[in-house]
């Protein structure tokens, strides 16, 4: 059994006593304790259930490669799934939880399909459950749902208590990992004058140097690593962060750093995370390697563990692993292990060494301690269980026959050790395989390549296949140096720290133990431990064709777990080599993809949450409209009122009275969201004739035109009413939502196409309130208003005529005032800066009293445009549709000899007589027409369904006609005036609907024009 | 006019970095030839301020000019004399192709301040604020998180900041956020 040693432990305070939770009973640990050490000084191995078989599973390793020991933890709105015990800093009052198994950790109901592993092979869910298909949906799925997975999702109900942020910073030079090797490139870098920022993931700096020993400029690497750590902290141009990982590269310097602030003191305040959007110019990558397992039977047992892991617990949290360890290993660092073990007192019962040669002076020391060491040999088998009873030893080289049986409760292995090449790879640097180390390692030849072309990723130390202190220490100064020199700075040669580790004999690739092991051993013999991926089922994947090591990794789910097969995917290649019979660097990786851990999404969110979730646009009197009842209704960002609710009333009742009281009395409508853009030049006017369908450049000065703009394609886009300022200057309302699009859509055709021509574009959208004053009693409302200011502009029907517009005052206020109706009664639309909209908002509910006035939102806008057939960019168009469908052939020029759209228009398609084409639609029964309901005609078409012939595009109850009302788009539609047509409905009904005119109400306009 | 109230009207928060309503003030877009001897001396004679260097802004007593793009100036005035000095600059640019137009009331204009100031506005804006590569004079237009914004350094330290005015209540509580007293990042 695991459990705390009454020395060691570098990492950890032990006057400082930490109470927590493990599936609620309550533990102790030390500060700078992580949960997996604080878990196994408790006696906790086993730490939760594999992914698909159940099985018991123990930690593994002691940092982000971690693969087994995810835990659910803390509560309610801090509950997160998921989490390595190995990353996660233990703090007083943590709540973890193990996961995956049903009802309890040490009793397992579903551990009975580790009993039918032999059924449960790769591919087993296509094989199995593709027959019959609707049972997937309804049976299938369900109880592979229960039986496979990981964590429980946090409750849908409950928001995530904690805040999150984003912080952009620009470097010179980016290092990615504390260890020796990036300190020591940082400071190669830094002194050349370069901005240096060094990222580390963990709480403390130097990485793995202080575990495996050696020495650094004749000390103990810690006396380096603070001493360098001191020298960096003391530079202007270098900043160091902790908890802070390196977790992505990307395109041109770009990368992300993900900073866990309060994960190990939540609650503290301030934001959880934080990410680090970072451009660089050149990116080191000092990342480190990452030691491969064995693959041998049960060496998923827990108590089985890598070794340096093994010595990480020892030397690092004063944690032994067990009383009686075996330490398997096909190269020399394991023996460090060994060391260590025999120091802090634990019994290491044998070293077994696949290698017939056996290793150097570690092995050597190793014997002197009188330690067992056999050569040529292999574990063929460590017992299942909830942990390590028996290990049995055989040779390496046969099938796993004549086994010695050891008791033991630990097994520390090493296959060797790889690069972390995943940040070099992110961004497409290549590979090259070390046959020495047996691994990849990053080929100096392909770096990512920046915008020029030139490399912008150096890979330093450990991640670049340098291994030894010596040599790790000389490539991460060169490293810096290159690094800044890259980035700009002037050469600097930095004397690499001079380190000293033992000399290490030559490792032997394994990759199956023993090597011929039969398919009873390969069958329990782990490649990917997160997703229960066995040697077993990558050969089966071999045999059933899947050559391609992307189509394996889908089949098996090899290294598609949370841990991305950062210790499975070499073994698992090097096993579907052989099994190809191919080499390993034939075969090749897949694709390394960030991030490199997993990230919170509260940290991709940023600040993105509650109230600032999404900006919402508001116009200068939205708060008057709060305050007044509005039912908000987003339009595009904007919020724009449906409809003001009364007391009592629902939306229906508040549309009907708003509807009755603007055609009766006075309405007011908020209409500053329509975009307002200027268009000024001497050639002004051409462009807005090749903008628009209509012509613009003859309208007079102080007139208005309606007009319609349509994408190359010839498809309506966009409409609004066109004003003459002056002689080269030009306002054109937009809809809403298109106030930017058309903007940027007339900046494109002048930047691109026109750039010749003498025109300027301005957005002047947000300068003006603008408030339509609608209804019989507009005028009256103005004239009002002007008398009380002892003047104002003339809105008398001769002086300010139907579609046109004046510059002057209006009770007082400076205003624009167009005679414009989309309602069809008599209508301004009056704008003034919006900085006095709500005053003169005020101004008109104050004057407006006595003539009925009442403000009306985007439901009865909509409902007055639809009873006078006006169309609506969004409903009657959908992108798809052609002015030539909705009827508006009178808003084409045929004066002009090209407009934008014009010859798209005259391709076969847009001239087909069987386009569906607008009119009006009223119910048989007066009842209101399904919106989006399809009319149908005769017969079927290939697959079946019944034919087409038009849809319903707007529809709406009209409460001046007391009935419903609709427009749609129908085949011939308009020379079949007087038909009725059925629209079945969604909900069982089918609706009949007579074709009539679009214009429903005052079909001869006199109502606006008075 | 006492009838104009800023969008934000008068709203401050105190965190790392203060945040405040810099109240209204007069603004106006002008578009045209920068080379041009004529925009230039309306230009001066509305703001009582040169030219600016590109991605900069230049400075006067109660005007200011700043860099928009290579066809576009942003003329910062005093809000009442908006409309006098946009009357003025049209007059003076008679026959030149220009367009000026005011948008005083189409923006929102924020003030941050304080030691903090610099690592607030990095957390929402893609923009490099260190002192060596930031410094007053300076203009950018960017994003402020989800939106269209742009900030200038003045001479004490602290930050100009525009962006539309239908969104300044989004900015303002977005740059309070960002200031949290317990989110110092601690670079600058």
């Amino acid at each position: 059994m695991s459990t705390r040693l009454a020395k060691h432990g570098r990492l950890i305070d032990r006057s400082k006593q930490i109470d927590f939770t493990f599936n609620g009973k309550t533990m102790k640990g030390y500060a700078g304790d992580t949960l997996a050490s604080a878990l196994l000084a408790n006696g906790q191995v086993m730490m939760g259930r594999s992914f698909k078989y159940h099985r018991p599973r123990g930690v593994v390793a002691s940092g982000a490669e971690e693969p087994n020991a995810l835990m659910q933890l803390g509560t309610g709105d801090r509950y997160e799934p998921n989490q390595r015990a190995t990353t996660t800093e233990l703090f007083s009052g943590l709540q973890a939880q193990s996961q995956n198994h049903w009802p309890s950790l040490e009793f397992d109901v579903l551990s009975i399909n580790n009993k039918l592993s032999r059924f449960l092979t790769a591919g087993f869910y296509y094989k199995m459950f593709i027959h019959p298909r609707p049972l997937w949906k309804h049976v299938y799925e369900p109880i592979i749902r229960k039986s496979a997975g990981l964590g429980a999702a946090p409750d849908a109900e409950l928001k995530d208590a904690d805040t999150y942020e984003h912080f952009y910073f620009f470097a010179d030079v980016l290092v990615i990992g504390g260890g020796v090797a990036g300190l020591q490139a940082a400071k190669a870098a830094a002194a050349s004058g370069a901005k240096v920022l060094v990222l580390e993931q963990n709480s403390y700096w130097g990485g793995r140097a202080p575990v495996d020993g050696g020495t650094i400029d004749g000390e103990a690497p810690e006396a380096w690593i603070e001493k360098t750590l001191a020298e960096l902290r003391a530079m202007d141009n270098v900043t160091l962060r902790d908890r802070c990982m390196g977790s992505g590269v990307y395109d041109h310097g770009y990368a992300l750093g993900y900073e866990r602030l309060t994960d190990h003191a939540p609650g503290q305040g301030g934001p959880r995370h934080r990410l680090w959007r970072i451009r660089a110019s050149q990116i080191v990558t000092a990342t480190g390697a990452i030691e491969r397992p064995l693959s041998f039977a049960g060496n998923d047992v827990p108590g089985v563990m890598l070794a340096g892991a093994m010595r990480d617990y020892v030397v690092n949290w004063g944690v032994k692993p067990g009383e009686r360890v075996v330490v398997a290993t096909n190269n020399d660092d394991a023996y460090r292990t060994a060391l260590v073990l025999h120091d802090a007192g634990v019994e290491v019962v044998r070293v077994v060494d696949t290698r017939e040669t056996g290793g150097g002076a570690l092995m050597e020391a190793v014997r002197e301690k009188g330690i067992r060491v056999e050569l040529g040999r292999a574990i063929a088998k460590v017992k299942d269980g909830k942990s390590v009873t028996e290990v049995a030893i055989c040779a390496q080289n046969g099938e796993g026959g004549a086994r010695e049986i050891v008791q033991a409760d630990a097994v520390a292995m090493s296959g060797g050790w790889s690069p972390v090449v995943h940040l070099w790879s992110h961004c497409g640097g290549k590979l090259i395989w070390d046959e020495v180390t047996a691994s990849f390692r990053p080929d100096p030849e392909r770096p990512p390549l920046g915008d020029k072309g030139q490399g912008f990723v150096v890979p330093a130390g450990a991640a670049n296949g340098e291994f030894g202190l010596a040599a790790l220490l000389e490539d991460a100064a060169v490293a810096g140096a290159k690094a800044a020199e890259a980035a700009g700075f002037p050469a600097t040669t930095v004397a690499a720290a001079k380190g000293e580790s033992v000399a290490e004999a030559q490792m032997e690739a394994v990759w199956l133990m023993p090597a011929k092991a039969d398919v009873k051993l390969r069958m329990k013999s782990w490649l990917d431990y997160q997703n229960d991926v066995k040697v077993s089922d990558v050969q089966l994947a071999a045999r059933e064709g899947y050559e391609s090591v992307e189509h394996t990794k889908r089949y098996t789910t090899l290294g598609m777990a949370t841990d991305q097969g950062k210790l499975s995917n070499i073994n698992g290649l090097a096993i579907l080599a052989d099994s190809l019979n191919a080499e390993i660097p034939q075969v090749g990786t897949t694709t390394f993809r960030p991030p490199y851990h997993p990230i919170s999404l509260g940290a991709i969110a940023g600040e993105a949450r509650g109230e600032i979730f999404q900006p919402i646009r508001k116009t200068p009197m939205y708060d008057w409209h709060d305050r007044n009842g509005a039912d908000w209704e987003p339009v595009g960002q904007w919020r724009r009122p449906f409809a003001y609710l009364r007391d009592g009333e629902d939306r229906h009742a508040a549309v009907n009275r708003e509807v009755k009281n603007t055609r009766e009395n006075l309405g007011l409508l908020d209409a500053s969201t329509l975009g307002k853009l200027i268009v000024k030049g001497p050639d002004a006017g051409k462009f807005l004739d090749m903008m628009y369908t209509n012509m613009m450049s003859t309208l007079k000065i102080g007139k208005c035109r309606y007009g319609l703009m349509c994408s190359e394609n010839g498809f309506l886009m966009d409409d609004g009413v066109v004003a003459r300022i002056d002689e080269d200057t030009w306002l054109c309302h937009t809809t809403t939502g298109g106030a930017e699009h058309i903007h940027g859509w007339m900046e494109e055709w002048l930047q691109t196409e026109w750039w010749d021509w003498k025109v300027y574009v301005a957005n002047v959208t947000e300068q003006y309130a603008q408030i339509a004053v609608v209804g019989p009693n507009a005028r009256k409302v103005l004239e009002k208003l002007n008398a009380q200011a002892g003047g104002g502009m003339d809105v008398s029907r001769e002086a300010l005529p139907f579609m046109e517009w004046r510059d002057g005052q209006i009770g007082g206020f400076d205003a624009r005032a167009y005679r414009i109706s989309f309602s069809g009664e008599l209508s301004y639309e009056i704008a003034v800066a919006a900085s006095e909209g709500q005053a003169f908002w005020d101004a008109l509910m104050e004057a407006g009293k006595e003539f009925g006035v009442m403000p009306y939102g985007t439901e009865t806008l909509h409902i007055l445009r639809a009873e006078k057939g006006f169309i609506m960019i969004g409903d009657e168009t959908d992108g798809t549709v052609i002015p030539q469908d909705l009827g508006l052939n009178w808003a084409l020029s045929k004066k002009k000899e090209d407009y934008l759209g014009k010859r798209a228009q005259q391709r076969s398609h847009m001239v087909d007589p069987d386009r569906w084409q607008l009119v009006g639609l009223e119910t048989v029964d007066g009842s209101v027409l399904p919106d989006g309901a399809y009319a149908v005609g005769e017969g079927v078409n290939a697959n079946g369904q019944r034919n087409m012939i038009g849809r319903v595009t707007s529809t709406y109850h009209s409460a001046t006609l007391g009935r419903g009302i609709a427009m749609g788009l129908v085949k011939h539609g308009p020379k079949r005036m007087g038909e009725v047509i059925e629209f079945p409905g969604t909900d069982g009904k089918t609706y009949k609907a007579k074709i009539v005119d679009p214009v429903f109400y005052d079909k001869e306009g006199e109502k606006q024009n008075v | 006019m006492s009838k104009a109230v800023s969008e934000l009207n008068g709203a401050r928060y105190a965190g790392l970095a203060e945040v405040a309503d810099a109240g209204l003030r007069g603004m106006i877009t002008l578009r045209g030839d920068l080379d041009s001897a004529v925009l230039k001396s309306a230009v001066q004679a509305a703001t009582g301020a040169g030219m600016p260097g590109i991605g900069r802004i230049s400075v006067a007593a109660d005007g200011a000019v700043a860099w928009m793009s290579p066809d576009e100036l942003l003329l910062l005035v005093p809000y009442e004399e908006a409309g006098a000095k946009l009357a003025a600059l049209q007059a003076a640019l008679a026959g030149e192709h220009a367009l000026a137009v005011n948008v005083s009331d189409a923006r929102t204009y924020l003030r941050l301040s304080g030691e903090g100031a610099r690592e607030v506005l990095a957390k929402v804006s893609p923009v490099d604020l260190d002192p060596a590569a930031f410094g007053p004079g300076q203009f950018r237009r960017s994003r402020l998180a989800q939106v269209a914004g742009a900030f200038w350094m003045e001479e004490d330290g602290s930050f100009g900041i525009i962006c539309f005015r239908s969104v300044g209540e989004y900015v303002f509580k977005l740059l309070k956020t960002a200031a949290h007293p317990q989110s110092k990042v601690g670079v600058y």
